[in-house]
């Protein structure tokens, strides 16, 4: 089970003709995907589509009803090359994952997908990961549509619309032989909303009706002369197929408005912000009325162009929504208008930043300047000015009360994470060793690189952090250290970073981060899950025995809450005099899927009387002198500050909150780091035994006895 | 457009983990069940691992049977200038909101609780890195139309319920959304989980916004319930801004060493307090910080005080009240001890001491035992008890000698300083703030205000200080204090160290 369970909501896939669907548009999407009867289902998790495979296995029982084949893949690259199926068989399949980056992953079977050409319907559902919450590199799948030919949907960001358009998109892939990418952002991928369903389609080819026959045909496959075949065939056949069927069956949308003689022409899912925007600058109602006639693009790629200079032919000045850079759809609009010598004067990133989420204050703040820039003979345009001055002074008041920033919150490591006493221990060997590099990886290790830790030189992928290093390693003086968690390491790390490692003799340090999931993207399983988490499954790779599969000698596995071992094997595998890779398997499972056991059952334990020992973290606030160190050497949500008690001392003291789950790293850093003496672990015993009771009984007496006789004055007390 | 209908806008700022999501969840559901047509959505994913979240839903104010099948475009973003409430789970997100424009007085009610979840880089600090929450309150006050401003954590905590279902009550009080409050109850009944509990929440809320309950303002300061004979003493011979100061300073050190210990700084502080009288700068003016410091720097943190705050009989309730133990329930607790050769040769006589710490040094080793000692039992509260019982021993340690040489060589400082230039008194009242921690962190915290006594002040004060010292000073304690790192504190101090001397030279041969 991962992080998150859809058990409940996934009994919304079997809703059929005349009802209603509620939830997220990543269900939505999927429910569409059984409405259009795929074979096969598969993918790689990452936000914003983590959701989606979750989903998916959640979903199993429905699946096998009708058939359809579920495959949690092991990168986005297999995923992509599952999609061959429907080169040669008429089935409809799709996979889904994160992008850009799951998407240059993928790239070498999508560019041979795309050019072999489908039979089936193939679609991928990509999570378009850009803007406020992302975590990867800021780039556009736009790109990857045009390089490949694969056609680009970004329908208008409501339920009905984007299950609409998966529906559609199956139709033109087929009616193309072109896979289709369904593009949808962060914010559409978690929308709730409805739409009516329809019943779901059991596929005509699937596990409960076989395949016969293989399909063998040389001109699907990648060697001359069939490459230069499927190119002429792209531009002769698919792509001219595919404006027809965008045209006629008017996948794009235009609303007309009272300005005639302007419009805005957008990206599908930009529609809902234009429309808010226009609402609140007084040119369009909430029901989707707007002034000025609009031109949606529910598929950016490819452009109809005799649609967009239909749309254009009559107006002086049209407003492009494009939403990042490079401005390829403005440039490619250019070129049409150039083509049918339409004078249209095209306004878009000059109004409107290049780079950066095009969030609503950003689109409010294009669309007037569009407005104030190309002006309108009646009185359309004169409050325009006036909204925009009253954000400015709004926020600029704000500022001034607030006199300073406040200050960021950037994600980190979670209560009692297993990663966090490895940077701990990183930390400390960089004062005993002196600084060296360190090639980070994508993963929640990568939150390393953020306070209180500030650690990794570079991050270059997924499971790239020891291919990463493979330059800096034999060029810095002293070792080099890379970090991968066991979700990398299973995705590629394994070949690209450890086999290579060996095959080529490098000398490196290697920390495999083994907590048991994929966890930064919601706890997926991977062949190093621990079984008692899946069930009905008890097998489990060792990491330790993989790595000495594949001729690694040196390997180390270490509890990471362990801080003065993590500190020693580190400094072991620096003074080690053996080259080659040396491996150090950092294990401890993910806290939150230890808590996701543990809780419910220690509160049904508690509830029926029985004896748990529940251990958390405390500080004494008369020995903590305030000076944080402790916080700077973890980073743990639940230590943290509050005011300091001592009426002679202004300096908040350190505190453990009500968060604690008793990992015991505050107690392991005061030690290895030879803190302070402030830390205390505190036992409580839920429904202590007889025998509990009576031997706390006896040395409260004694210790009580002591305190009292002492003859000290008595101590402080609590103010409450 | 003649069709002014618009839909009810409204920002949830949670951090990951707080139940955020289930809030949004239960006012989407209750939206569903009236008929209004709703959408929400947010921006988890990373962001969910601790940091800030945001929820964000519209709910169209009219029934969908009455909207005649006309469906409402409902925004993803929010816009700013078009919330009408913004919930803050915690007051930094509130401050987020405004910033970003989103609480504007025509419109938007503002809920937030004025607790602190402190961010990494606030709590990372070597001294105070707390943000100002008080201007967050205060812009509240201004910019939103209906401020629900107070500590909502305190009050949930009270009463054992979570933050999100007490949120939910006083988003219902606030009327700002269509539903009466039988709608959110049901929301939470058909949600299924702590069913019970979260109504209580959502009552607790609820009359929070609508009775709001008198408030005792949280004491931070626990203050001593011991006094001293030393007392009727002190009122007579130091001013009235010192006597608070005193009634903590002398039973804290009558605990700490003795009645005679005690009287050393009533003492020390009457001398300053002359010095300042002759100086004729106001009483208190550099003694209320004065006093102050001297008497945490006169109570250091030596291994007798440690383990004597730790065998303490009212450190067993506060610690249980610290860790919600219930009655009934027993705790059992582990210290973390690490003492090494430099903690033994401070309890050392001098000579002996002293000579420990060189044999370290040239070993390059400090032997630090680990102990984990279960203070819970008779035994490992008798090794803590009869360490605290060593306090007769203390005036013959190392440690003592050198804080006491120190603190006379500070309070000589103090006192010279006062008689030229009382800014600069008072930056050397408060220097003493460097020397804070244990182990290294102390050794760190030392080293940094001997750097800044001996090439910064001593040299001033053997001439006529530069006027900017008591700003050249500021700046070195605030360095040193708000960076852990010290490269920067050591480059402002050689160039303090060098630039004032240098110009005092100048000034002195003219």
């Amino acid at each position: 089970m991962a992080e998150r369970s859809f058990k409940k909501e996934v009994e919304a896939l079997r809703l059929g003709d005349g009802e209603t669907f509620h939830g997220e548009g990543i269900l939505a999407v999927t429910k569409a995907l059984l409405q259009s009867g795929v074979s096969y289902v598969g993918g790689y998790q990452g936000a914003p589509v983590s959701h989606m495979m979750d989903v998916l296995e959640d979903a199993q029982p429905i699946l096998d009803d009708l058939g359809v084949h579920y495959e949690g893949n092991a990168s986005e690259a297999a995923a992509a090359a599952m999609l061959g199926a429907s080169i040669n068989y008429p089935m409809r399949g799709a996979v889904t994952w994160k992008s850009t980056v799951g998407t240059n992953v993928a790239s070498d079977a999508l560019s041979n997908l795309a050019s072999a050409g489908v039979k089936g319907g193939a679609m991928i559902v990509l999570g378009e990961d850009y803007g406020d919450g992302a975590s990867i590199i800021q780039e556009r799948t736009h790109a990857f549509a045009m390089k490949s030919q694969m056609w680009l949907l970004d329908p208008r960001p409501n339920l009905p619309t984007i299950v609409n358009m998966v529906e559609k998109g199956f139709e033109l892939s087929e009616a193309s032989s072109t896979p289709v990418m369904l593009e949808l952002r962060i914010r559409a991928c978690h929308v709730y909303g409805s739409f009516p369903t329809r019943d779901n389609v059991s596929p005509a080819i699937s596990s409960k009706n076989l395949l016969e026959e293989s399909d063998f045909n040389f001109d699907r496959i990648c060697l001359p002369p069939s490459t230069y075949i499927q190119e002429r065939l792209k531009v002769d056949v698919r792509m001219p197929a595919a404006i027809d069927y965008i045209r006629d069956q008017k996948l794009n949308e235009t609303f007309d408005g009272d300005l005639g003689d302007l419009g805005i022409i957008m990206q599908g899912g930009m529609y809902n912000s234009v429309m808010r925007s226009l609402n609140q600058l007084g040119l369009a109602d909430a029901f989707g009325n707007s002034r000025i006639p609009l031109y949606v693009l529910n598929v950016t790629y490819p452009l109809i162009p005799d649609e967009v200079s239909a749309f254009c032919a009559d107006k002086r000045a049209v407003l492009v929504v494009e939403e990042g850079q490079p401005d390829y759809i403005e440039q490619a609009l250019h070129a049409v208008l150039r083509r049918a010598d339409l004078n249209t004067k095209l306004y878009g990133k000059d109004v409107l930043p290049m780079a950066g989420e095009y969030t609503g204050e950003v689109m409010l703040r294009g669309i007037a300047k569009f407005a104030e820039t190309v002006g309108h003979a009646t009185a359309a345009f004169d409050d325009v000015g006036k909204t925009v001055a009253q954000l400015d002074r709004t926020k600029n008041r704000a500022r001034e009360i607030l006199g300073q920033a406040v200050p960021a919150r950037p994600p980190g490591f979670c209560v009692g994470c297993p990663e966090r006493p490895v940077f701990t221990a990183m930390k400390l060997a960089k004062k005993e060793l002196g600084e060296f590099h360190v090639a980070s990886d994508i993963g929640c290790h990568t939150f390393s690189t953020l306070a209180p830790f500030n650690i990794g030189n570079t991050v270059l992928g997924y499971g790239l952090s020891l291919a990463s290093s493979t330059a800096v390693s034999p060029n810095f003086g002293k070792r080099v250290v890379s970090v991968m968690g066991d979700g990398g390491l299973w995705h590629n790390g394994l070949t690209s970073g450890v086999a290579e490692a060996v095959f080529n003799k490098s000398d490196g340090v290697l920390i495999v981060m083994d907590n048991g999931y994929t966890s930064a993207t919601g706890a997926q399983h991977i062949p190093s899950s621990r079984a008692a988490d899946r069930e009905g499954d008890q097998d489990r790779v060792s990491i330790e025995d993989t790595l000495r599969g594949f001729g690694v000698t040196w390997v180390r596995t270490v509890r990471t809450y362990s801080i003065d071992k993590v500190l020693d094997t580190l400094k072991e595998a620096f003074a080690s005099k053996e080259k080659g890779l040396k491996v150090i398997v950092a294990a401890g499972e993910c806290m939150l899927a230890v808590q996701r056991r543990l809780r419910p059952t220690n509160r049904d334990k508690i509830a029926r009387g029985e004896r748990v020992v529940q251990p958390r973290f405390g500080v004494d606030d008369d020995v903590c002198t305030g000076d944080h160190s402790c916080i700077r050497l973890s980073g743990c949500p639940s230590l943290t500050i509050k005011p300091n008690p001592d009426p002679l001392r202004d300096d908040p003291v350190a505190h453990v909150d009500n968060g604690c789950v008793g990992c015991g790293v505050c107690g392991e850093v005061a030690h290895a780091a030879v803190l302070c003496p402030s830390f205390y672990k505190a036992e409580i015993v839920h429904n202590p035994t007889l025998l509990d009771r009576m031997l706390s009984g006896v040395r409260r007496a004694v210790i009580g006895t002591l305190q009292g006789g002492g003859g000290q004055p008595s101590a402080p007390t609590p103010a409450e | 457009m003649n069709d002014d209908l618009r839909p009810i806008c409204l920002i949830i700022g949670a951090l990951g983990g707080e139940g955020g999501g289930v809030l949004a969840d239960w006012i989407t559901e209750a939206a569903t069940a009236e008929g209004y047509p709703v959408q929400r959505t947010s921006v988890p994913g990373v962001a969910q691992r601790t940091g800030a979240t945001t929820y964000y839903i519209e709910i169209v104010p009219t029934k969908r049977q009455e909207l005649n099948g006309r469906d409402p475009v409902l925004a993803l973003f929010p816009n700013p200038g078009t919330l009408d409430l913004v919930v803050a789970t915690e007051i930094l997100e509130a401050g987020r909101a405004m910033e970003r424009g989103f609480v504007t007085p025509d419109r938007t009610t503002l809920i937030a609780s004025t607790h602190r979840i402190f961010a990494i880089a606030e709590k990372s600090v070597p001294a105070d890195g707390r943000y100002d929450s008080d201007r967050i309150v205060e812009a509240a006050k201004e910019l939103a139309r209906q401020p629900i401003v107070f500590d909502i954590a305190a009050l949930t905590r009270r009463h054992g319920v979570s933050l999100n279902a007490a949120l939910l009550g006083m988003i219902a009080a606030s009327g700002v959304l269509p539903f009466e409050d039988d709608v959110y109850r049901d929301a939470v009944r058909r949600a299924g989980k702590a069913v019970e509990a979260n109504l209580k929440g959502f009552d607790i809320g609820l009359n929070a916004v609508r009775e709001p309950p008198s408030e005792a303002p949280a004491l931070e300061k626990r203050h001593t319930s011991t006094t001293s004979s030393l007392i009727p003493q002190a009122m007579k011979q130091l001013p009235a801004p010192l006597h608070a100061i005193a009634a903590e300073a002398l039973p804290r050190l009558t605990r700490f060493q003795n009645d005679s210990y005690a009287r050393r700084w009533l003492a020390r502080t009457t001398d300053l307090v002359a010095a300042e009288k002759t100086a004729d700068i106001g009483a208190g003016t550099v003694t209320g910080e004065a006093a102050k410091q001297l008497a945490v720097w006169m109570s250091f943190e030596d291994i007798i005080r440690v383990a004597d705050v730790k065998s303490r009989g009212a450190r067993y309730d506060l610690m249980r009240d610290e860790i919600g133990a219930q009655p009934g329930q027993v705790i059992r607790v582990t210290e973390f001890l690490k003492p090494g050769i430099p903690e033994w040769a401070d309890m050392l006589p001098p000579t002996m001491g002293a000579r420990l710490r060189a044999w370290a040094a040239r070993r390059g080793k400090t032997m630090n035992v680990g102990l984990h000692i279960r203070s819970d039992t008779v035994l490992g509260f008798l090794m803590l008890y009869l360490l605290a019982r060593l306090r007769w021993w203390r005036p013959r340690t190392l440690r003592f000698a050198e804080e006491n040489a120190d603190i006379d060589a500070w309070l000589a400082a103090l006192k010279h300083a006062m008689t030229n230039d009382m800014h600069l008194a008072r930056e050397i009242a408060e220097l003493p703030r460097l020397r804070k921690g244990y182990g290294e962190t102390r050794t760190r915290g030392v080293g940094k205000y001997t750097r800044v006594m001996t090439d910064v002040v001593a040299p001033w004060l053997a001439g006529t200080p530069p006027d900017s010292s008591a700003a050249t000073l500021k700046a070195l304690r605030q360095q040193a204090l708000s960076d852990a790192d010290d490269s920067k504190f050591d480059a402002l101090l050689a160039k303090s160290a060098g630039a004032p001397s240098g110009s005092f030279d100048k000034a002195a041969a003219e």
